[in-house]
């Protein structure tokens, strides 16, 4: 057998001097304002009066070699060489003439990226692998977020939504994708399937008796072979077993469903950071295009759109309407489900005589 | 030419509407390549039973404990043989980008050529922690990819229980809102814990993020163990002509009720030019030639909201830094924590700043790695030993900044009163 080659690594984590556009590089920290002159591209000026035109195209953020290379294209020709992504996987081509804006845009456009997710746009959803790479998906983020963005392409393009819309979408109760205005996560709704014969080879049963976030997990014997049962009165099927333990498989075709939850905001913008709120469940699983959790995501959306005013965010707007008419207005039902009941539930109550009619 | 791909008529849903599609793209790869026709032959097979079928293993390269993300395949003959055997193993590579996300295209296009010789040739930029995620890729051609990456001048990133790679916002090269070098701040404390990041030995994973001001790009709040926000002291600063042409354009309706209504302290006042107060802590921003945005600068809490809406004219301090939050993550195991305040400002500016940060997180990490339990993050160690001993062991002051309102409970033994007010009172005249 060869030797493996011992390359040892060199440990180093670059700096970003030499990706930076020369503008970017020529006014660092000494930028003075910006505008943006129409959805998509973004004017900054700086303090010496230098310029730079910003174009944001969004992606598919899985890329095959040809589109980045298609992407490197536009920018070799189009722009001026330097490119950068956004948080949510859009790239962003940097050009200092105002002349190469409206060509830069027209190439992108051809080549199908559609530009825009600048300022009160609704942006590209940030998500996760899913069943292309996860080992633990309940769903496809990819095919949800494809799905949700054709539906959501105008509203990309344009910036008609009274503030900044972020979405994220996530395969799991470990909601990857993270918090957003308006959050697509996946919602087990029965115990895990353990497969016996399997847990006592794979699993380290007291790491995953540890993991269960209600201690519904504990060891038992089964034909003869240790392995672990799940006290399913107790267990809120969150999945949290599954990954340190795979035979314990939560996902299922049927009972894994979507759950819908809005308001979470990291911005410090006006009110201080909210985690978003579980406002629908139990849409179905329904790949390749989840057209029940495109209707509720719309729908929330348009509600939004035609009733928060300018600046607010999703949940600036819910606070100011209160849960009863938000749920009224977007005629989602309130359920026993969306009483919090967790540790420190009690402080989602509304312990007050403030109410609205 | 590669082999035939067999149909895949969910995913073919997915090459239809306006949005750029993935499918398309694997498709492409797979005209040349047998490997992404097993992918989407995969891919398909999940679209069709609605579940996943790749588990994890051990897969890594020289000198490293982490990095790779193994995926084997699960769809399985009755033999036990790999159904779509050209994909049967599709690892995935995480690789650390430049701060910010800067790059010229040549780089990109390494990275592509690198990519289409090793591996599926599908990049995902970027994954949720910010890495470069090179997908699928086979044991054998892992090292080999990473030793070309390497030589480029890149990383690897973290995975498992260890410091994972971090993301730092455009802040300074492109942003009016920067209030530090987050990326210079970004490279100082990733490279302090390489060792941390490579050979994952902590009790779990330990994320930083670094975003320039208050409007947090990075989501470093809900999705760091700490966060480096940034920040200033002083007043913030204004432009008389920009506050004019602002006003010019949006008038008084826009002002009273975009701006001053929706101060969440309360801290702007529309003023005549005449009556603005005199003190220090007040400044004001001319929005005609008589009138004025009178701001208390002691009542913001540099929340952003002002400066989106009238950017330029008003805009950050010059007594520039940080503040350092701790705790944030998702839900597992406890429910979601934000990161609550641990360093109400810490000052960006010198060199010997910086290396006060990066301090600051060894003290951090040293802390974690001792005293959390296993698959315990930052924020529920805190919570589970109280902030006000995770202050002490990590040798920091309290502040009043920390909390939202002192306790509401009695229960706490308070027999080390007057120790604690006598110390206080030394410290505050010794200051």
């Amino acid at each position: 057998m060869a030797q493996p080659q011992m390359r040892k690594p060199v440990e180093y984590f670059l700096d970003n001097k030499k990706y930076l556009h020369p503008k970017f590089a020529a006014n660092y920290g000494n930028w003075k304002t910006h505008d943006r002159p129409r959805p998509g591209v973004l004017h900054h000026v700086s303090n010496t009066g230098d310029q730079v035109w910003t174009v944001r195209a969004g992606t598919q953020r899985q890329m095959d070699v040809y589109t980045i290379r298609k992407l490197c294209d536009i920018a070799d020709k189009f722009a001026e060489g330097f490119v950068r992504f956004t948080i949510r996987s859009n790239i962003e081509y940097m050009v200092s003439d105002e002349s190469k804006v409206a060509p830069l845009i027209t190439e992108l456009e051809k080549n199908g990226f559609p530009v825009g997710g600048t300022g009160n746009s609704v942006s590209m959803v940030a998500h996760t692998q899913g069943w292309l790479h996860c080992d633990i998906p309940g769903t496809d983020a990819s095919g949800v977020v494809k799905a949700m963005m054709d539906e959501l392409y105008d509203e990309f393009k344009h910036e008609q939504m009274p503030n900044r819309v972020r979405l994220s979408t996530s395969c799991c109760e470990i909601n990857c994708g993270g918090q957003a205005d308006i959050a697509v996560v996946i919602q087990h709704t029965k115990p895990p399937k353990i497969n016996h014969d399997l847990v006592a080879n794979v699993c380290e049963r007291p790491a995953v008796v540890a993991r269960c976030p209600v201690a519904a997990i504990r060891p038992a014997l089964v034909n003869g072979k240790p392995t672990l049962e799940v006290d399913e009165k107790k267990c809120i099927c969150c999945g949290a077993c599954y990954p340190p333990c795979p035979p314990m498989q939560i996902n299922d075709p049927e009972h894994s469903k979507l759950a819908i939850w809005v308001g979470g905001k990291n911005s410090n913008a006006r009110s201080k950071p909210t985690f978003h709120k579980m406002v629908a469940s139990g849409l179905p699983n329904n790949a390749p295009r989840w057209p029940e959790v495109n209707a509720v995501v719309k729908n929330i959306l348009m509600t939004y759109k035609a009733d928060a005013r300018p600046w607010e965010r999703m949940a600036d707007w819910i606070d100011r309407i209160g849960w009863p008419r938000y749920f009224e207005k977007t005629g989602l039902p309130f359920t026993n489900n969306m009483i919090d009941d967790w540790r420190g539930g009690r402080y989602n109550l509304n312990a007050s005589a403030h109410v609205r009619f | 030419m590669a082999k035939q791909l067999p149909p895949t008529p969910l995913l073919d849903q997915l090459e239809t509407g306006p949005w750029p599609s993935f499918v398309t793209g694997l498709k492409r790869l797979a005209k040349d390549k047998d490997y992404v026709v097993d992918v989407l032959g995969h891919l398909e097979h999940s679209y069709k039973t609605r579940k996943g079928y790749w588990k994890g293993g051990t897969v890594g390269v020289i000198g490293y404990g982490g990095g790779v993300i193994p995926r084997f395949t699960e769809i399985k003959d009755e033999k036990g043989e790999a159904v779509f055997k050209d994909a049967a193993e599709f690892h995935t590579i995480r690789i650390m980008p430049p701060p910010g996300m800067h790059y010229d295209t040549a780089t990109l296009r390494q990275f592509c050529d690198v990519w289409e010789k090793y591996g599926s040739g599908l990049i995902a930029l970027h994954g949720q922690s910010g890495d470069i995620m090179l997908q699928g890729c086979t044991t054998e051609n892992v090292q080999k990819a990473w030793d070309e990456i390497n030589q480029m001048g890149f990383d690897m990133g973290g995975a498992g229980p260890a410091v994972r790679t971090s993301m730092s916002c455009v802040g300074a090269a492109r942003c009016e809102q920067s209030c530090y070098d987050e990326a210079k701040a970004h490279q100082k404390v990733i490279n302090q814990f390489l060792d941390d990041i490579h050979r994952p030995a902590l009790p779990y994973k330990f994320k930083f993020k670094f975003s320039g001001c208050g409007n947090d790009c990075m989501n470093s709040i809900q999705r760091s163990d700490m966060a480096v926000i940034g920040t200033w002291r002083d007043n913030m600063s204004t432009d008389d002509a920009l506050g004019k042409k602002w006003f010019a354009k949006h008038g008084m309706n826009e002002l009273v009720n975009d701006v001053v209504a929706m101060c969440p302290t309360r801290a702007l006042q529309i003023k005549d030019a005449k009556d603005v107060r005199k003190d220090a802590h007040v400044g004001a921003v001319a929005i005609n030639d008589t009138q004025c945005l009178e701001i208390d600068n002691k009542d913001c809490v540099r929340c952003m909201h002002c400066l989106n809406v009238m950017t330029g004219a008003l805009g950050p301090g010059k007594d520039k830094g940080a503040t350092i939050l701790v705790g944030g993550k998702s839900h597992l195991k406890i429910g979601a924590l934000m990161g609550t305040v641990l360093v109400p400002f810490m000052s960006l500016k010198t060199d010997e700043d910086y290396e006060q940060l990066v301090e600051l997180a060894q003290t951090i990490i040293d802390f974690f790695a001792e005293n959390a339990l296993e698959h315990e993050r930052t924020g529920e160690m805190i919570e589970r030993i109280g902030l006000a001993n995770f202050l002490e062991g990590i040798g920091l002051d309290i502040d009043a900044n920390m909390v939202n309102n002192p306790r509401m409970n009695p229960y706490v033994r308070t027999d080390g009163w007057d120790d604690e007010v006598a110390k206080i009172n030394a410290k505050k005249a010794a200051a």
